[in-house]
């Protein structure tokens, strides 16, 4: 975990030497409050935006029978596979003009929404049919079973992907800036690049620190009063479906409306400008080059993450106490810690401490290591619970040594959810914007930085190309969340 | 020959004391049961013998090696001991053939021992199975070849039939006893369900609060308990007070002869509820009936004794009926076991019973 916090406290040890009058200086100012209001205005909004459409969303899907519920369940959790940037590019591609707040709002509620729906939808399918069977025994109807019973059993996992979601707004660095919308992680990256403007920079890092953290301290109590929220012993057993009725047909509309928005407008965006870009010769090597680029560096991080994660996960999941309860809440620091913000302090810490790293795709990597280890601890952790102790107990009762049992037991067992770990870390890396931004090596570029150049000089035709590559790569770790959340499952799963 | 001897083992986790001192001998080739009800140590016990656990006194012996004791602790894969957990446990990417291969080394595991296992345990030809496919009975026997494969010094279940139902759990209880003693396997199995201890062991082991109350055939440990407790906890009991004058106990339901040589003076006496007989005729104690509880192969009556005593006796189906609130006969049919008095331990009564109707 030390890697991972190093930037962290380089930060704190460079904000300090500022000086607490210069701190001052650069925080009590006019500027700093409009971008805190806005920052957390932009993560309200979309947060509760969020909530509605994912809640309702999940449950449609889950619970009653819409026609070709599958179908809008894979739509539904697709936009995730679209980065926000890529949205934000396509929004403004198609409309030039849509820049400011409520667009921003927008284009994040329409990406980050699947946040809450897949744990909800999750939670939907998992919850126990038994007690909304009770409500209604006991006289409720429908409607007050829903509120009193159902919303009720999803809260927990509502309340998580809110979190996820207004963690994810506050370090969105991509789509604030291709629209304009003046946040914290845009005035960082711009005070930064600009003027480098160092101590400013710094302290508005520290304040966006400091959101995030008091954003992750609300939800700790909401967690732990989810944990009454526990299932009683039975059969698991698939929940009757609501019938939708005629009201079947506007229900469809909305979500048909939200897959426009979320997904049309970008694919079409995208089809025509990759369309027109393509008649322009010399393309094609440029984008090779940068995925080229995208693919070293990607890799390069997701080896470091793994080296770092496995010993961390394996010891969490055998050693259960204090430490695997603070590992559960790193798992969400991961999606806290802005990129710019890990950027910004691994820039400083790679200048005066590890000068030989600076410059080199090692620094980068180091990046994503901090960004995602969380992420792969989560992974391996969750991973080794597939190899309890107890068959691991057996397999040295029939006489088999500690390594023996090692090779034949744990490691098959842990294996493919590592691997999915890696290739999470991976593909997570291959679409990571602001901390590429700054850190890569000075000439090279990646899928995600060659994007980003191109849309900041307006040359949308050109960046397509990038933007397309990139869709596809998001598409595979979103596939894997969908998949495992539950949602593609046939009606029946048969539990031994 | 592989008889398990521990003597003397404690274990304590931080300020709990799991077994407070145990001795216990397990006979060569012998099913061996340790009852107890949850809390009493026995899985503790079992954790102990497999090595899992390192013990804070005392010693335990395999085939006369120490495994365990005076600052030796020999890992479990070199004990050749197998074990055989609540819920089967089967490596979940092997299929059952590689299942019960596990433990055998690469010859043995060519020959046809696998299959002479899995004949054992009533699956033949299921080696090919992935362990999802099969029932959970079907899983448990796996998990029993698997230990057997080996053939180990000591087969340890550890309730394996608990998460089965009832009437699964009867057939392949005995069926896994089967297959232990056509294995020549000592086992050793740790229950909390009498009913299964008293039918499969050979040897009963009852433990309470960490430590051995009493070892015996399970027929003696029924006909004579060695306390009170042990003799309400393996089945339904009338414990009566009495005195005791030359080897009769005069009790509510009568005089009754007691076992072994018993100084006269007060005692507590055990009567089992089918040694109380039921009778139309006089010459015997006038009871009311107060409870009929029916079982189907028998039934349990409710008795109230006129000085208030409230007892329960077992009729087998087909006697005569008998209508609550009417009045019986009863008497005791063969002799009692008595206790002394200070030792009783639990309620000297059997449970209060309402009048129904």
């Amino acid at each position: 975990m030390a890697v991972a916090l190093i930037p962290l406290v380089y930060l704190a040890v460079r904000t300090a030497e500022a000086g607490a009058d210069r701190i001052a200086a650069e925080l009590w100012t006019e500027r700093v409050g409009l971008l805190a209001l806005r920052s957390l205005g932009l993560a309200g909004v979309v947060t509760v935006a969020c909530v509605l459409l994912g809640v309702g969303t999940a449950f449609l899907v889950t619970r009653t029978d819409l026609p070709a519920r599958r179908l809008f369940a894979v739509l539904a959790a697709l936009p995730l596979a679209v980065p926000t940037y890529i949205a934000a590019f396509a929004w403004v591609s198609t409309a030039p003009r849509l820049e400011g707040f409520w667009p921003a709002a927008l284009v994040l509620t329409l990406c980050s929404y699947p946040y809450v729906l897949l744990p909800v939808a999750a939670a939907l399918r998992g919850a126990d049919p038994a007690q909304e069977e009770v409500s209604r025994s006991l006289g409720r109807s429908g409607w007050r079973t829903f509120t009193a019973v159902t919303l009720r059993q999803v809260r927990p996992a509502t309340a998580a992907g809110a979190l996820l979601v207004a963690l994810y707004v506050l370090s969105d660095f991509g789509a604030v800036s291709i629209l304009r919308a003046e946040t914290f992680t845009r005035a960082i990256f711009v005070s930064f690049d600009l003027g480098f403007d160092r101590t400013g920079a710094l302290v508005l890092s520290g304040v966006l620190v400091a959101l995030t953290v008091l954003l992750l301290g609300g939800e700790t109590t909401t967690r732990r009063r989810g944990a009454r929220y526990a299932r009683l012993s039975g059969a698991r057993r698939p929940a009757s479906r609501l019938s939708l009725g005629p009201a079947r047909w506007p229900a469809m509309a909305v979500l048909v409306v939200v897959a426009v928005l979320a997904l049309g407008v970008p694919a079409a965006s995208l089809g025509r400008r990759l369309a027109a870009g393509t008649s322009r010769p010399g393309a094609l090597p440029e984008v090779l080059t940068a995925a080229g680029n995208s693919l070293t560096v990607s890799l390069a991080g997701a080896a470091l993450t793994m080296l770092l994660a496995l010993p961390l996960g394996l010891l969490a999941a055998r050693a259960p106490g204090p430490l695997t309860t603070a590992l559960d809440r790193l798992a969400y620091l991961g999606h806290a810690l802005p990129g710019v913000v890990i950027g910004l302090s691994l820039i400083f810490f790679g200048i005066n401490v590890a000068y030989p790293l600076y410059q080199t795709r090692w620094l980068l990597a180091l990046a994503y290591a901090t960004l995602f280890l969380p992420l792969a601890v989560g992974a391996v952790a969750s991973a080794a619970a597939q190899s309890p102790a107890r068959l691991e107990e057996v397999a040295r009762s029939l006489g088999r040594g500690p390594w023996t049992v090692l090779r034949t037991v744990t490691l098959p067992l842990i294996l493919p959810g590592i691997g999915a770990g890696a290739a999470l870390v991976f593909l997570t890396g291959m679409k990571e914007l602001p901390a590429t931004l700054l850190l890569r090596p000075t000439g090279t570029d990646t899928l995600a930085t060659e994007l980003w150049t191109s849309t900041s000089v307006g040359a949308y035709a050109a960046a397509a190309p990038y933007a397309v590559l990139l869709v596809v790569i998001s598409a595979l770790p979103t596939w894997l969340l969908v998949a495992r959340s539950g949602l593609l499952d046939k009606e029946k799963r048969v539990h031994q | 020959m592989s008889e398990v001897v521990v003597s003397g083992v404690i274990k304590r986790y931080g300020r709990v004391t799991a077994l407070a001192g145990v001795d216990l001998r397990v006979p060569s080739g012998r099913l061996t049961a340790v009852l107890g009800p949850s809390g009493c140590g026995k899985t503790t016990l079992l954790r102990c013998l497999a090595g899992f656990e390192r013990l804070d006194a005392g010693e335990i012996r395999i085939d006369g090696a120490l495994v365990a004791g005076g600052g030796r602790h020999l890992p479990t894969h070199r004990r050749n001991i197998a074990v055989v957990p609540q819920e089967g446990a089967l490596f979940p990417h092997l299929n059952v053939a590689d299942n019960v291969g596990y433990g055998l080394d690469r010859a043995t595991r060519r020959s046809d021992r696998i299959a002479e296992v899995l004949a054992l345990v009533g699956l033949a030809g299921f080696g090919a199975r992935m362990p999802h496919e099969l029932s959970g009975g079907q899983q448990q026997r796996v998990a029993v070849a698997r230990a057997l494969a080996p053939r180990p010094s000591v087969v340890l279940l550890d309730e394996p039939f608990s998460a089965l139902d009832a009437g699964l759990r009867a057939g392949l209880r005995h069926d896994v006893r089967d297959a232990l003693r056509a294995d020549g396997a000592t086992g050793v199995l740790v229950t909390h369900d009498q009913g299964e201890a008293l039918s499969v062991a050979d040897q009963v082991v009852v433990l309470r609060d960490g430590r051995v109350i009493q070892a015996a055939a399970p027929a003696t440990v029924y006909r004579e308990p060695a306390n009170p407790w042990v003799a309400e906890f393996v089945g339904d009991a009338v414990l009566l007070p009495a005195d005791v004058e030359q080897g009769v106990a005069r009790t509510a339901l009568g005089l009754v002869p007691v076992t072994g040589a018993v100084p006269d003076g007060p005692v507590t006496v055990l009567v089992r509820p089918e040694q109380v007989r039921l009778t139309a005729g006089t010459g015997g104690v006038t009871a009311t009936v107060l409870r009929h509880d029916f079982h189907g192969h028998d039934a349990l009556v409710g008795l109230g004794l006129p000085d208030g005593t409230r007892i329960t006796a077992r009729v087998l189906d087909g006697g005569a009926p008998v209508a609550l609130g009417g009045e019986v006969t009863v008497r005791v049919d063969g002799a009692a076991r008595a206790f002394p008095a200070d030792a009783s331990v639990g309620r000297p009564v059997p449970t209060p019973v309402r009048l129904v109707g």
